[in-house]
């Protein structure tokens, strides 16, 4: 009982440190960058917007991570979808409703395919989730090979350019020109945000949501309670792939195009946000608030270099890397203290 | 049939046997377009610019291309062998490796040079150097941290490019003088990057067959706890792993940087490392560690580049390439799962069942 009580806590803790961490800079930002700017909500909100794609991918990641998988697919997915709407737009003159429909749905079997190949055959998720990253990135070409602009919709026009504004104009501030402006989201915000309530709570109160940690937590006592482990593992490709095209299309509404060369790395993005987050690679510890967390770091690290201006992109990349660093290394001491406590 | 089932079982089948597959393919492309059928096999010597001449035809040009990964292969085997993972940052430390080089051979900030700053040996040892502290630290966080090996060198895999990117102030560094140029151009009428892959898997094969370290890398790789017990140090042995990965990826980072004679550091080593370690898989290694086998994941490597080699051949771009490395990926590893091979084990017991009592 004293065991499963420390658990919890160095669990949470991590979550907190995150939390904590992602508060501090920034406040840090909103110090050093004040006259940029920076203290508007607008600029929070703003890096909401940006990485409302990755939020969902950090979702569905999670929930693989949580069985102890690894999907690498997701980015390629995403470039995936948005060439097939660009596409389809632009070259079909489908409407973007089915367009949208038709990518969930490709997402899905893509989940389908995936997961039936790693839980049924046990083949490994990183091999058979890399072959699907290298055939949805080629799929993606053999679509199309050149960058694709959509202009001609005015419904996904529409839906990509609404802005909600905050009610009772919280956060309202007045732009250079003079004139006042209300903070606002989009829609893929909103999207994103209710995907990671759903995942959330699907996590902790649904049946297959704790079937995930058990699977992730010992794969033989998940078998010996009577729980179908391939089963459920199917089931985590398929909803990681699934999110994976909610982001997609979260995402297209962003860049309003499609090329080949989208969305790269953006699944190591993914499996960083949710490593910062507390989830571990193991699986079986972790939760989708922290991996939301680890998108916000990610996100505001991205935004610092950009609004310093003088820096290039790689420095975001060092600075998560040395963030990824310090929260593995921290991981890897927890698990050392929990285990001599135990012996 | 029983002759046939021996061989099958070899460990080095599938790997041979994939290779010999896409060497048939194109055969049948070369019959098909109305050249002679062996022209895949066919090595002529022709001039290139600049006077000399030099080796030419398909399948020296798989083993030129496909040399980088095959260096790669050779640390990703012992890696996966003694840590059960695999270690994703190769290709960032290749564009580190060939970035760091560049710039000592150019000067910092400088794109462009027919000079150099410092001397080569300084670059080269540096890019070599580097490319090891890599290694050192990605074993460090794996053998000491008991850090899953994917998490570990994810750290690299983010920075190690980006670190590559610094150096060369964000720019294409452009080394143009001959003795630079050499490791990815020829010696004499070979290429040299065959050469060098050469020298790595014979000095990589020679080691491992006159010392215990292959012994002891499977040891730990099979049962970390056991082999400390009989006397090794695991930790140890498994960032030995780590530093020859590094090492090898140094090596490869400068043969690919030296055949575009400048650190394009974007784009050196790029998703390199899941070749790498597609080269292990398809080399008939398991993923999940213990024992190895260092020719079957060179094979592997070769192989690889010859599906892309026949791919262009047969007119796919390179962009779309990876849809089919992709199903040629899925069906060697679906051959090679367990569930599959029992399927055919039962298949084939029916099968024998179903005569004996017809007899």
């Amino acid at each position: 009982m004293k065991n499963k009580k420390l658990k919890i806590n160095s669990n949470n803790l991590l979550l907190i440190i995150t939390v904590v961490l992602f508060v501090l800079m920034y406040i840090g930002g909103c110090v050093v960058y004040a006259d940029k700017g920076f203290t508007r909500l607008q600029t929070f909100l703003f890096i909401l917007i940006d990485n409302a794609g990755l939020i969902c991918l950090a979702s569905g990641m999670t929930c693989v991570m949580l069985t102890g998988g690894i999907d690498i697919s997701v980015g390629s997915v995403v470039a995936m979808d948005c060439m097939i709407i660009a596409v389809g737009i632009e070259r079909w003159g489908w409407g973007s409703p089915a367009l949208m429909l038709l990518v969930l749905v490709v997402g899905l079997v893509f989940g389908l395919v995936q997961g039936w190949l790693i839980a049924y055959l046990k083949i490994q998720p990183f091999i058979v989730t890399m072959a699907g990253m290298f055939f949805a990135r080629g799929m993606t070409a053999v679509i199309c090979t050149e960058q694709v602009s959509i202009t001609s919709d005015p419904f996904f026009t529409k839906l990509s350019g609404f802005k909600i504004e905050m009610p009772f104009g919280i956060g309202a501030y007045v732009n250079k020109k003079g004139i006042p402006q209300i903070p606002y989201v989009r829609v893929s915000v909103i999207v994103a945000l209710l995907v990671v309530l759903a995942v959330f709570l699907m996590l902790r109160y649904t049946r297959f949501g704790r079937s995930i940690y058990a699977v992730g937590g010992n794969q033989q006592s998940a078998t010996l309670m009577g729980l179908d482990v391939k089963k459920v593992t199917l089931k985590a490709y398929v909803l990681s792939s699934f999110l994976a095209s909610i982001g997609g299309i979260c995402y297209c509404l962003n860049t309003m195009s499609g090329t080949t060369t989208q969305a790269t790395g953006l699944e190591m993005s993914a499996i960083s946000s949710a490593v910062i987050g507390g989830t571990l690679l193991t699986g079986g510890v972790g939760n989708v608030a922290g991996s939301l967390f680890g998108v916000l770091i990610n996100g505001t690290i991205s935004k610092l270099v950009q609004t310093h201006g003088q820096l290039i992109g790689a420095w975001a990349n060092i600075v998560t890397a040395v963030l990824l660093c310090f929260f593995i290394v921290l991981q890897a001491v927890f698990v050392k203290v929990k285990e001599r406590k135990k012996a | 049939m029983g002759k046939l089932k021996d061989i099958t079982k070899k460990r080095l089948f599938l790997p041979i046997f994939s290779m010999i597959l896409v060497i048939l393919i194109n055969v049948v492309y070369d019959i098909a377009s109305g050249n002679p059928p062996f022209s895949f096999f066919s090595i002529t010597i022709r001039p290139i610019t600049g006077g000399s001449s030099v080796l030419f035809g398909r399948l020296i040009d798989i083993l030129n291309r496909g040399s980088e990964v095959a260096i790669l292969a050779i640390g990703m085997t012992l890696v996966v062998s003694s840590s059960a993972g695999t270690d994703i940052s190769v290709g960032s430390v290749m564009s580190l490796s060939g970035g760091l080089c560049c710039m000592l051979l150019a000067g910092y900030g400088v794109t462009n040079v027919s000079e150099y700053a410092s001397p080569l040996w300084v670059g080269l040892l540096a890019g070599v150097g580097i490319a090891c502290v890599c290694g050192l630290f990605n074993g460090f966080l794996v053998a000491y941290l008991n850090i899953q090996p994917m998490v570990a060198t994810l750290i690299l895999w983010s920075a190690g490019r980006a670190i590559g990117l610094l150096l060369c102030n964000s720019q294409i560094v452009y080394v143009r003088v001959p003795s630079f140029q050499i490791f990815g151009s020829y010696v004499g009428i070979i290429p040299t990057p065959i050469i060098i892959a050469a020298v790595c898997i014979l000095i990589a094969s020679l080691v491992l067959r006159f010392t215990a370290l292959g012994t002891f890398i499977q040891g730990v790789g099979i049962n970390k706890k056991a082999a400390r017990i009989s006397g090794f140090n695991s930790s140890k042995i498994i960032l030995l792993t780590y530093v020859i990965c590094g090492l090898c990826a140094g090596i490869a980072g400068l043969v690919a940087t030296s055949r575009i004679y400048s650190a394009d550091t974007n784009n050196i080593g790029l998703n390199m490392e899941l070749d790498a370690i597609l080269a292990v898989a398809l080399g008939g290694n398991s993923l999940g560690g213990g024992k190895f086998n260092l020719a079957g994941s060179i094979i592997g490597a070769y192989t690889i580049q010859s599906v892309t080699t026949t791919l262009y051949a047969l007119g796919v771009s390179s962009a779309q390439a990876p849809v089919f490395k992709a199903i040629v990926v899925i069906l060697i590893v679906v051959i090679q799962a367990e569930p599959v091979k029992e399927y055919f084990k039962k298949m084939s017991a029916k099968k024998l069942a179903a005569k004996e009592a017809r007899s």
